[in-house]
């Protein structure tokens, strides 16, 4: 089952590179358009992508799995929602860089309700992305979207985490420890 | 945005190697390791993109969430924000020209929280990490949560009667 999953994968994905090339070659408009997309979004993420999991690499040699159990794991209070917004306050890029960071936390013991706070906060609470967003949109619409938002991002994670708790899901992916 | 990541990077690699130089080797080793395992699901991440924004362009957008029914436009725009990936950096810009316009902030409020919480593009890296199950908790979750806060923003700027 697995083995044929990745071979569609890489049939899928070499075929649209094929199909890329052709359209260079062919010099048909809409895959040049897409090939276009696709290195330009590439770029975006080539930028972000090795810093990021550099850091990731670095906090599992060095943080010990005691310090995030106690500040982020099961027996952690309240407190520890603030901690992980303020840590998804500082990711770059965005969902996609804040699923492996997540993957490493909770692999060190942050608890499920703690990594979907995590993963919500990383998508609405970036700080230079609200900055950003309220040069654009005005403040009052950030201060809104952030008070609204947050405690709505706390309170599902919460259940979703007590509910896959009680269901005992682990999240483990394939070809890691 | 990009500089300051990678001087921060370099700094802690630095700090690392000075207090240990084969733990820094092997924090890099993971990285490396864990890179490589996720790279195939990324790429067809990008590939979907790389489709996605040729189906529905700027343009497109821009058209389509000026309409005068409310409801239509916020289905709509949140929509829109759920199945395209775009950097903040596109995505107000575009934002403030669509207010300009005359789009109301509900509905940029909509579709600039499911671009931010929902990702049916991401789908493939997310399953990934957390199996397909709960990515797509997760992200009805996140749909609603967009959804409400939509609403919020509409209530706040006396949008909605």
């Amino acid at each position: 089952m697995n083995k044929q999953n990745n071979f569609i994968k890489i049939t899928f994905i070499v075929l649209y590179f094929i199909f890329i090339v052709a359209s260079f070659v062919m010099n048909f408009q809409p895959g040049k358009q897409i090939g276009l997309n696709f290195t330009i979004f590439a770029i975006e993420m080539l930028k972000i992508l090795p810093c990021a999991f550099i850091l990731i690499g670095l906090f599992e040699v060095w943080v010990k799995k005691e310090k995030v159990e106690k500040h982020l794991g099961k027996g952690s209070g309240m407190m520890s929602y603030f901690w992980v917004i303020l840590l998804a306050g500082t990711t770059v890029g965005g969902l996609y860089v804040a699923f492996p960071v997540a993957y490493s936390l909770f692999k060190k013991g942050a608890k499920l309700s703690v990594i979907f706070t995590y993963l919500g906060a990383s998508g609405i609470c970036r700080i230079p992305m609200t900055i950003f967003e309220a040069s654009f949109m005005g403040i009052k619409f950030s201060i809104i979207r952030l008070l609204v938002s947050i405690p709505l991002v706390i309170f599902s994670s919460i259940l979703l985490g007590n509910y896959l708790e009680n269901k005992n899901y682990a999240i483990q992916m394939k070809g890691e420890l | 945005m990009f500089y300051y990541l990678l001087s921060i990077t370099i700094c802690a690699l630095i700090i690392s190697f000075i207090f240990d130089k084969n733990k820094t080797i092997m924090a890099l080793k993971i990285a490396y390791k864990k890179f490589m395992n996720i790279l195939p699901a990324f790429l067809i991440m990008l590939i979907l993109v790389s489709i996605v924004l040729f189906l529905v362009p700027d343009k497109m957008i821009v058209n389509y969430l000026g309409t005068k029914n409310s409801f239509f436009s916020v289905t709509l725009a949140s929509i829109f924000g759920s199945i395209t990936l775009m950097p903040g950096f596109i995505a107000y810009p575009l934002c403030g020209i669509l207010l300009k316009k005359g789009v109301s902030y509900m509905v940029l409020a909509a579709f600039t929280t499911t671009l931010m919480m929902v990702g049916v593009l991401s789908y493939p890296v997310e399953k990934e990490y957390f199996g397909a199950k709960v990515t797509i908790i997760r992200n009805l979750i996140s749909f609603i949560i967009s959804i409400i806060v939509a609403i919020a923003i509409g209530f706040f700027f006396g949008e909605l009667i």
